[in-house]
């Protein structure tokens, strides 16, 4: 079977799950006997960004080579990191176990970009241009290639699901990594909403990463719970090295690692971590990553004092999530809505204890992390320092979790989508 | 005659490498050694050494007539030592001709003079000998980081022997008040106070090389124009700004040298005016009033108050922390670590925090190594913590060379007795603790309040000393 898969790449940086779910999902597929033509559109990191220069340079006429159009593509990762979304993993990586064919590739076909300015008009900082942008390539690709499913992934690819199926009559499956509610709380975007609900609706079925997004996707976009299945993730630890880092500071270290927004919580860890300083003086707290919150972070901790016991590093960039992981004693994740959260299992994985909200779709598939209503501070701050205060429990979490996050594979969730493949695959 | 006083700053921070929390514990360098060269390199080429050497030619062709006075920090003295003695030693050839006056600050342009701790009185002391050793001086007139002044300061001040002392001519304490005369402290009538004239200063400072200013360009001969167009009643023009105005706030390129080289002949050409350092001043001048600052002034900024080092929760916790840990330092008598303790008080630390402009602090971008305010706290907090091990671990040591010499005559019954009066020893401390998290958070209000809590501190360091004993 062939598989149509579309997704977007932002490379060389993995800054979210996604990213990673996407590889180790594709890895898995190839298992079963599935072939996977994964589409990213080309990003390149050292463009000029400025998006209101490419209005005027991309005049249907003057668009004429193909290095114009490299830049245009490399443009729309730009606006993506605007829209918050979450990229994939390199292309090397994917070279491994799915063919790959970038935007870059069918570049050649002038005709194809010509037509395509037409209908777009001009070349906006308009991020829904740019997705109608992508779905006229999808189109393209569609009727340039066989196969049997096409795969979209995350409201971006939607719309490029959608062309394809229009001009293959193929069946979509979407699959929802996250949606707009969780990323923005109660206050969505109509725009991307109504993306998000159009491709569910439009889709022959809908893949959920946990039973939490899927209920929002029953619930907030009334969509037809038969159609609806959960698959949740796993996690990939192959050609993961243990980094032994060396520990400098006697403290124990409780850490948050994610991007800095409204959805992860951030300001929940700050306010139990206080609570925990202000019992005992032996514990440091850091919070890797960046985001639109970090600021009020910054300052909230400044308010209550405790910037020498509380330590902000930014972004972390490959090795360095390895090395936070290995300094660290105890995760915390308290997202207010995670559709799933793929952190906390390589938190695991290097042998640390984790504390997880209730709220967040991977406490679903694990038994063995503490979970915790995210607004609950006290519980929070209360298991914080029990964990760093009594060894006993630590160790008890550290052990077990190991071998059931050893138990998550994503080869159990390729059957399971396989399965998914061939129910709409037969039907047509 | 009346009078023309002119005195010129001369700082640069030790600037802070980029030090981040997987350096904690690890590394013990926080200077940007290669920033801070490669910074004062380059200032002393184009500000320093060229600027030294006009106001030595103007000092050959006027004699006695034209005088001039430097304020030079610890920290920015050490640096030239370091970097670029030649400008050391160009000083110290302005010194010898009698015509240029050193004054007294702190050492590390810190903002000590807002705790009450000896902190204060201490890097005056060490600056004073550092001037005095270089240019053969001892400072009688003080100016405080960046021209901080209350009443209470001034008393300290006067209390550690200087005549006069500088500071802003703030609107909001002269009121309809001239700047152009002789004031003195408000509760130690010997203090002379000399008040900048900030518009004449500044726009020589800020305003020189200004096109969308409506006098651009300025000339010497228009400068003395608006001098003698001063009210002839009074007395002192006080012209203080940055050493680094000319050739480096103002390039070269913008004539701003010529300006200066000419200033002086416009000046006497008029015939009205004589320039006098600081000490002559409160010398020859009789002061006129006292002048009331029962808060802190500065001259920075609009606001020329203490808003762009203290009064965001970063710069007020990074404030309160550095002053917290003061007396753990000092109990180390580690040299090496009291001296960096000092030079995180860099004024210019918490400056590079400020958020006072609607895009986080533009203003303050001038050799400012961080994006944002907030790197500057997190990097400036990532150092304090690591310093902070350091100092906790030299105190240990502290303790623990002196544990053994006792444990050798020790017998087992007396080795408890030891230790009750060890945890004896340690409770005040857990108390003193406590105690200084309350009086911070409590202080992490605004700056006012800090510099009217300082009081605090001390008395709890009386008591703990009478528990040990």
């Amino acid at each position: 079977m062939k598989i149509l898969m579309f997704g977007w790449e932002f490379p060389p940086h993995i800054s979210g799950g996604l990213g990673t779910a996407c590889y180790g999902l594709t890895k898995g597929l190839v298992k079963t006997d599935t072939e996977i033509l994964f589409v990213v559109p080309k990003a390149y990191g050292d463009e000029d960004t400025n998006a209101a220069r490419f209005v005027n340079a991309s005049d249907v006429e003057t668009v004429g080579t193909q290095i114009e159009l490299e830049k245009l593509w490399g443009n729309i990762s730009f606006i993506q990191i605007d829209s918050t979304l979450v990229p994939y993993v390199d292309e090397k990586e994917f070279n491994l176990c799915a063919s790959l064919e970038t935007v870059e590739n069918i570049e050649k076909h002038k005709d194809i970009f010509r037509h395509k300015y037409n209908f777009t008009g001009k070349y906006g900082a308009n991020l829904m241009e740019e997705v109608a942008r992508y779905a006229l390539v999808a189109a393209t690709i569609a009727n340039n290639n066989e196969f049997d499913v096409i795969h979209a992934h995350d409201w971006l690819t939607y719309a490029a699901g959608i062309m394809a199926k229009r001009v293959s009559n193929k069946p979509l499956v979407v699959h929802v990594h996250a949606t707009e509610f969780d990323r923005t709380g109660e206050n969505v975007n109509p725009n991307v909403f109504n993306i998000e609900k159009q491709g569910m609706e439009y889709a022959d079925k809908v893949i959920t990463v946990s039973n939490l997004t899927r209920n929002i996707v029953i619930n907030k976009y009334g969509i037809d719970p038969k159609k609806v299945v959960t698959v949740h993730n796993a996690v990939d630890f192959q050609g993961r090295e243990e980094i032994a880092a060396e520990r400098n500071v006697n403290d124990k270290v409780i850490t948050f690692l994610g991007r800095i927004t409204y959805q992860k919580g951030p300001e929940y860890f700050i306010e139990a971590a206080y609570k925990v300083l202000e019992r005992c003086n032996n514990v440091r707290f850091v919070m890797a990553g960046s985001g639109d919150m970090m600021k009020k972070m910054v300052r909230r901790v400044a308010k209550l004092g405790m910037g020498t016991r509380f330590h902000f590093t930014g972004f972390l960039k490959g090795d360095e999530v390895q090395q936070m992981f290995a300094l660290s004693d105890v995760y915390v994740m308290p997202s207010v809505s995670e559709p799933f959260g793929i952190s906390p299992l390589e938190a695991m994985r290097s042998n640390i204890p984790v504390i997880i909200s209730k709220q967040s779709g991977v406490s679903e598939v694990l038994k063995y992390a503490i979970k915790v209503d995210f607004w609950d501070v006290d519980a929070m701050a209360d298991l914080m320092y029990g964990l760093v205060t009594y060894p006993s429990l630590s160790k008890f979490f550290v052990k077990n979790g190991q071998a059931e996050v050893n138990s998550l594979k994503w080869e159990n969730a390729a059957v399971k989508i396989r399965k998914i493949y061939d129910q709409v695959a037969n039907k047509i | 005659m009346r009078t023309i006083c002119l005195y010129f700053q001369v700082h640069q921070p030790f600037r802070l490498n980029r030090y981040r929390f997987f350096d904690i514990g690890k590394y013990h360098f926080y200077d940007d050694e290669f920033l801070n060269k490669s910074i004062l390199r380059k200032i002393a080429e184009k500000c320093y050494l060229p600027a030294n050497q006009l106001m030595l030619e103007l000092i050959k062709t006027y004699g006695k007539q034209f005088k001039i006075a430097y304020s030079l920090s610890g920290i920015v003295i050490e640096q030239l030592e370091q970097y670029a003695p030649e400008v050391i030693e160009s000083f110290k050839k302005l010194a010898k001709t009698g015509c240029v006056e050193f004054l007294g600050e702190t050492y590390s342009h810190s903002l000590a003079s807002l705790q009450n701790s000896n902190e204060f009185e201490e890097q005056v002391k060490l600056q004073t000998n550092l001037i005095h050793k270089h240019f053969g001086q001892r400072p009688t007139v003080f100016r405080n980081t960046e021209l901080i002044y209350s009443d209470d300061i001034g008393k300290r001040v006067a209390d550690m022997g200087f005549k006069a002392m500088l500071t802003e001519g703030a609107k909001h304490i002269l009121g309809w008040r001239s700047p152009n005369f002789l004031y003195t402290n408000a509760i130690e009538p010997r203090l002379k106070i000399l008040l900048k004239n900030f518009r004449l200063s500044d726009d020589i400072a800020f305003r020189f090389s200004d096109r969308n200013w409506e006098d651009y360009p300025l000339t010497a001969e228009k400068y003395a124009v608006w001098l003698n167009n001063i009210d002839k009643k009074d007395e002192i023009v006080n012209l203080f700004m940055d050493y680094e105005t000319f050739g480096e706030h103002q390039s070269k390129e913008t004539g701003i040298f010529e300006f200066l080289r000419e200033l002086p002949n416009r000046i006497f050409a008029s015939g009205d005016f004589e320039f006098h350092t600081p000490s002559e001043v409160a010398e020859k001048h009789q002061p006129i009033s006292p002048i009331h600052a029962q808060y802190p002034i500065s001259w920075a900024d609009e606001e020329r108050d203490l808003s762009a080092w203290l009064g965001n929760e970063m710069q007020d916790e990074a404030y309160s922390k550095i002053y917290e840990i003061g007396e753990k330092v000092l109990q180390t008598k580690n040299q090496d670590l009291i001296k960096t303790w000092r030079s995180l008080q860099t004024s210019d630390h918490f400056y590079y925090m400020c958020t006072k402009w609607f895009s986080d602090g533009d203003v303050h971008i001038y050799f400012n190594p961080y994006d944002t305010p907030y790197d500057a706290f997190i990097n400036y907090m990532n150092v304090v913590s690591d310093f902070e091990i350091l100092v906790n671990q030299a105190l240990e040591n502290t303790k623990t060379t002196k544990k053994p010499t006792a444990k050798k005559t020790v017998t087992p019954a007396k080795k408890t007795a030891a230790k009750t009066t060890k945890t004896l020893a340690e409770k005040p401390k857990k108390e003193t603790a406590a105690k200084k998290k309350t009086t911070v958070k409590k202080s992490a209000t605004t700056a006012k309040k800090v510099a009217a809590k300082v009081e605090k501190p001390k008395k709890e360091t009386k008591t703990t000393i009478k528990k040990k004993n």
